[in-house]
């Protein structure tokens, strides 16, 4: 099989970080990949725009619940505006590298936690005024 | 303790086989080709092959063509023999679903060049039935082909009845029989098989040697072309270890038969009642009975195919999801697809495949492991 995982992916695969469910989560978000037909949900818990908590289930390979694992270890304790921005690339030099058909897996755990933070925003209230917010900037930015 | 239990992917080699072909290494090392006493001896050597492949398929020797593997066997025959007996009438060829990538693959290149290809159903039970191939075939149609057994689930396909059908249609009939040594009796007279393909390393043989049997009264295309070996069919130096080591590894398997189909059955259906009995929310993929004895694939529901089979490698049991060529394939398997298994189940099938080296303690150690690894993975996945 031509799959190399690194010690760090399979450490992260065989005792994978911030496993399970957050009762009540201030967001949640469910991702799934029809390719590959793996699935991610997160869970959030934030406090005073921090990340208290991040909790996530995966039905996924093991480059899944590697990545998922090693992300919301990461980003546990980063503000809600440091997390959204928190690239997969990150999470793939972390691992010290991915195979290449497994890139997208890190891809999907960065997209899950966007969903769940705009989730968080939404159930705030807040959600539609940064957006707007950075629509416009970007808008702006263009006309320039 | 490692348990190998992918022996539908490839086998070990059998000591017994590896002794025999070693002196074509270092002494009996000739071409076969060539005219001197060494070559000649080899010459004879390769004789002796394909006597013991004709006899052990009741096929012709001169039908029997060596080739690097089965993938080759299987572009060389549905290449050439729709390439060589294309007419402005006959330009179709009918293929299984569930046949091995190297067929689907020959096939969507021949539709490029202009061929029309049908796809044979499975029905549920991953079986081909014989109205499919009916309503499929007509004066059009070149070439069926149907694999004896299946890869991923080791379903039996009913290949004499394929084969009848095809010939009242004025059409050839190929078998990829990879699967199918030894739990079928091949017989290609009986059968009914105007080609056939194997590969050495599914039956305790080497790698990188197959067999095509050709029906020599049909056209057929060379893939390989070069010094006119095997009488301009497949040129190339005669691989010679290889083809002994194939030979007799054929023979052997053909010998121990009834014991090994009878230990590989015993050892298959004592792992099925255990994973029942030790692991919830199981599934067989395919039928249990019109299968071969050493395959089991099922379906763990709510954890992810490739996980299992991870975690199961650290503990030294390794199995595969689907077929080891797919493993780097995203996508789930098209042979449970074309059965018909629900989308939602289509990434948590493991195939088990047992062999000749396989005990019950490994069995037991191997559920053990899965149980284990089932429960840690369905701790936390998403689905319920």
């Amino acid at each position: 099989m031509a799959l190399k995982y690194t010690k760090k992916t399979i450490n992260h695969f065989l005792h994978p970080q911030n496993i399970g469910e957050i009762k009540k989560p201030d967001g949640f978000a469910q991702i799934g990949n029809a390719v590959c037909g793996d699935q991610l949900d997160f869970f959030l818990k934030v406090e005073k725009g921090k990340i208290k908590d991040v909790k996530f289930l995966s039905f996924g390979c093991a480059s899944n619940i590697a990545t998922a694992s090693i992300m919301t270890e990461k980003i546990k304790g980063m503000t809600v505006a440091e997390a959204k921005k928190y690239p997969w690339q990150k999470i793939v030099t972390e691992l010290g590298g991915l195979p290449q058909q497994k890139i997208h897996c890190s891809v999907m755990a960065v997209q899950g936690l966007k969903k769940a933070i705009a989730d968080y925003e939404a159930k705030q209230g807040k959600a539609k005024i940064p957006t707007i917010k950075k629509v416009t900037r970007k808008a702006g930015k263009k006309k320039k | 303790m490692k348990v190998y239990l992918d022996n539908a992917a490839t086998t070990r080699v059998d000591s017994r086989i590896l002794a025999k072909i070693k002196p074509y290494f270092t002494e009996k090392y000739g071409n076969a080709s060539s005219i001197h006493a060494l070559g000649q001896e080899a010459f004879l050597a390769l004789e002796g092959a394909k006597n013991l492949v004709a006899k052990a398929i009741n096929g012709d020797s001169v039908n029997v063509i060596f080739t690097s593997g089965a993938t080759e066997a299987n572009n060389f025959i549905i290449k050439g023999v729709a390439r060589a007996n294309r007419t402005e009438k006959k330009n179709k060829i009918i293929v299984s679903a569930i046949e091995h990538p190297c067929v689907l693959e020959s096939a969507r290149e021949l539709i490029k060049e202009g061929f029309k290809v049908e796809y044979l159903p499975v029905n549920r039970e991953g079986i081909i039935e014989p109205e499919a191939l009916r309503r499929l075939i007509d004066s059009s149609t070149i070439l069926v082909s149907v694999m004896a057994v299946n890869n991923e689930i080791g379903t039996i396909q009913d290949i004499t009845t394929l084969a009848k059908i095809t010939h009242e249609h004025d059409a050839y009939f190929h078998t990829d029989a990879v699967q199918a040594v030894p739990y079928l009796k091949l017989d290609v007279k009986k059968m009914g098989l105007d080609f056939l393909s194997l590969s050495g390393h599914k039956f305790y043989g080497p790698k990188g040697v197959g067999v095509a049997y050709i029906n020599r009264q049909v056209k057929i295309k060379p893939l390989i072309i070069g010094g006119g070996q095997e009488d301009g069919y497949r040129s190339g130096t005669y691989n010679l270890p290889g083809i002994m080591g194939l030979a007799y590894a054929l023979e052997l398997a053909y010998q121990e038969r009834s014991a090994y189909l009878k230990k590989v059955k015993s050892l298959r259906d004592y792992l099925w009642q255990k994973i029942k009995k030790e692991i919830p929310n199981v599934a067989v993929n395919g039928s249990l009975k019109d299968r071969t004895p050493a395959n089991l694939n099922v379906m763990f529901h709510s954890v992810e195919g490739e996980a299992i089979l991870m975690d199961l490698s650290f503990k030294g049991v390794y199995v595969s999801t689907g077929s080891a060529c797919s493993a780097t394939d995203l996508r789930g398997s098209y042979v449970l697809q074309a059965i018909g298994l629900n989308k939602n189940f289509l990434n948590s099938n493991i195939r088990f495949s047992l062999g000749r080296y396989n005990t019950r303690s490994e069995i037991d150690y191997t559920v053990k492991c899965l149980a284990d690894s089932i429960k840690r993975l369905r701790s936390f996945s998403p689905i319920k």
